[in-house]
């Protein structure tokens, strides 16, 4: 679990994590695939309206329902509206609401966890029995349900994403600051006369920030899931907003009758991002601890 | 004997604190609701009077603490409130409607460790080959899969363009009857009855909601396997096994495969929980009757009482489920304790 730098007698005199990346990068072209997948989502969030070919809410009841064409790459929906273009422009959402969750329990979990592996004590007791309480309910239903106590918006389901991730975060934090609250550095830098916050937040937690971004990475694909999830059910986002699990639904209705394209294409998309996020925290374990590889 | 009997019963007095968390999370959640909590459980149609009315029949003009009380004084009489939109008590609407989920759920955890178990078991011993290769696609691709997604794909090829699945609409095609009431599972009440054609029209109802669900859970369970059972049998007792001369055989199922069972049974615990929640996905692509269709529903029409009994149900369930598992250790691995935890 803890990340050592390698042993210097096994590496050649190239020091420096760039010149380590390079070599996991060409060791493992997946890896380096996961990167490209993962720079072509972040351009279509970023700059997606401004490409799409098509007004993402322009309906054209004359073109409804068309198949996959030159015109229409990913067809036309029951409104003439360009799946295509709606697939694009739906990025952005998708990404915004797993990002947001995700940073939300990544600040969340850090604090919590970092304060009870550092004091310990009752805050400690008291934290794990929370986090046990959460991870007693199916996660995903527990999301439903906080959604539907809090409201049905889009803010919500960021927050209900975000509460059900804290635990993974909140446990990881507290595992790595425990093992090195006692560890010579930390008391070194507390006997040099920094204040305990000072000692936990600059020495310390630092040191568990590598195992937290592969769960970052693992956990961002989940969050897409879970938010295109909740969204398919129903909760949070509306038509005709562009968004994944809302199109696959909408899909649903005609896939009974042949008109594939409509749920098809958003479900890959939303697939491909998922997918990407997996392969990048594989891809960033293997960088950060080559010896949990599976 | 005596010694396994108190490890048993301290398990089971652990999962205690986290029944008593659980109860007052849900709690919070019903009196989280937005606004006037009596204005939601009283429904739309609701006038002054009967918003009265709710609030004093759900003590909500009365303190907090008191409040908690009644709420878990009406838990224990199995009271879950009324659900608006079927008019009847949610703890019988979950009750009717449950037996299908399990049904749904159980096959499809059976299906998928069925496959995923030897999937993993023979990834391990050849690492390199297909089996492995094939054991890696099928791990990363399959947590990546939305769960109502393949579903919508299943139902596309193998009911609109191959024609052979039903149609993609609850248990049992309207043509047959629905067989007599005793587990609640259709499959087996139909065999019960010894009615082959019903066993037959359920089970084809079953296979497609089953088979997208286990695509989904035999991801970790199949890498679980694999890297336990790489773990054990580069373990040392192996190579001690193998140099006294056992048989390849003896060694991979009785050494090696046993020691590996325990890191996956731990697995599905996890995998339970993703079930659960994948359950209320694959219920609503397949217009499914169990309880995750029933909160689905019930959250459209804005049935509060109705999805948080739903909520409280399957943490509820979920605890249990657990419970069982780690009570299936001692069975499997005689040396866990659960004091020493």
């Amino acid at each position: 679990m803890t990340q050592v730098s390698p042993d210097s007698a096994e590496r050649p005199r190239s020091s420096g994590a760039l010149d380590h990346l390079i070599y996991v990068l060409k060791a493992n072209p997946v890896t380096l695939l996961a990167f490209v997948m993962f720079a072509l989502i972040v351009i279509s969030a970023l700059f997606g309206p401004a490409l799409v070919p098509y007004d993402p809410l322009q309906s054209d009841a004359a073109n409804a329902l068309q198949a996959p064409s030159a015109a229409h790459w990913f067809g036309t929906d029951s409104l003439g509206r360009d799946v295509f273009s709606r697939v694009i422009v739906a990025t952005r959402l998708d990404l915004v609401i797993s990002v947001a969750a995700v940073a939300l329990s990544f600040v969340l979990g850090s604090v919590l966890g970092a304060v009870a592996g550092y004091w310990g004590g009752w805050i400690d007791v008291v934290l794990n029995r929370i986090l046990d309480t959460i991870m007693a309910f199916p996660l995903f239903v527990l999301a439903m349900g906080i959604v539907a106590a809090m409201g049905n918006t889009i803010e919500n389901i960021i927050y209900a994403t975000a509460i059900i991730n804290v635990p993974f975060y909140a446990r990881l934090v507290r595992a790595e600051v425990n093992i090195r609250r006692g560890a010579g550095f930390a008391l070194a830098a507390r006997l040099s006369g920094n204040s305990d916050l000072r000692v936990l937040a600059l020495h310390i937690f630092p040191n568990a920030l590598p195992p937290m971004m592969v769960q970052v990475s693992l956990n961002l694909g989940w969050a897409i899931l879970n938010a295109a999830g909740l969204s398919f059910i129903g909760l949070g986002v509306r038509p005709p907003t562009p968004e994944w699990g809302i199109m696959v639904a909408e899909g649903a209705n005609f896939i009974v009758s042949g008109e594939w394209w409509l749920a098809v294409f958003p479900g890959l998309w939303l697939m491909f991002a998922v997918f990407t996020f997996n392969l990048l925290g594989d891809g960033l374990r293997d960088i950060v601890d080559p010896r949990k590889r599976t | 004997m005596s010694a396994r009997l108190t490890s048993v019963l301290s398990r089971i007095a652990q999962a205690i604190p986290v029944v008593i968390g659980v109860v007052v999370i849900s709690f919070v959640l019903t009196r989280a609701l937005p606004g006037d909590p009596a204005v939601y459980f009283a429904g739309a149609a609701a006038d002054e009077a009967s918003i009265a009315e709710v609030r004093e029949a759900l003590g909500l003009d009365k303190p907090m603490l008191r409040q908690f009380i009644i709420y878990v004084g009406d838990l224990a009489r199995g009271d879950l409130g009324q659900s608006i939109s079927s008019g009847r008590p949610v703890a019988e609407d979950l009750a009717s409607r449950l037996p299908a989920s399990l049904e749904l759920t159980l096959s499809a955890l059976l299906l998928s460790c069925a496959v995923a178990v030897p999937l993993g078991v023979l990834a391990a011993t050849r690492p390199g080959s297909p089996v492995d290769h094939l054991c890696r696609v099928l791990v990363t691709a399959g947590v990546s899969l939305p769960t109502f997604f393949t579903g919508i794909l299943l139902i596309y090829v193998f009911y609109y363009l191959l024609g052979i699945a039903p149609s993609p609409l609850g248990r049992l095609d309207f043509i047959y009857i629905e067989p007599d009431h005793v587990t609640g599972f259709y499959l087996i009440d139909a065999a019960l009855a010894g009615d082959a054609e019903t066993f037959l029209g359920a089970l084809k109802q079953l296979v497609l909601p089953a088979i997208t669900l286990a695509l989904f859970t035999m991801a970790p369970i199949a890498r679980m396997t694999r890297a336990a059972m790489l773990g054990a049998l580069s373990a040392d007792f192996v190579r001690t096994a193998r140099a006294a001369g056992l048989t390849n055989r003896t060694v991979l199922y009785g050494y090696a495969f046993r020691n590996a069972l325990l890191p996956v049974v731990t697995t599905l615990g996890m995998v339970f929980s993703f079930t659960l929640g994948a359950n209320v996905l694959v219920e609503k692509v397949f217009a499914w009757p169990g309880i995750g269709s029933y909160a689905v529903e019930a959250l459209v029409v804005s049935d509060y009482a109705a999805v948080q009994g739903f909520v409280l149900a399957m943490a509820f369930l979920f605890v249990l489920l657990n419970l069982v598992i780690d009570l299936a250790y001692t069975l499997i691995d005689p040396r866990i304790g659960f004091a020493a935890k």
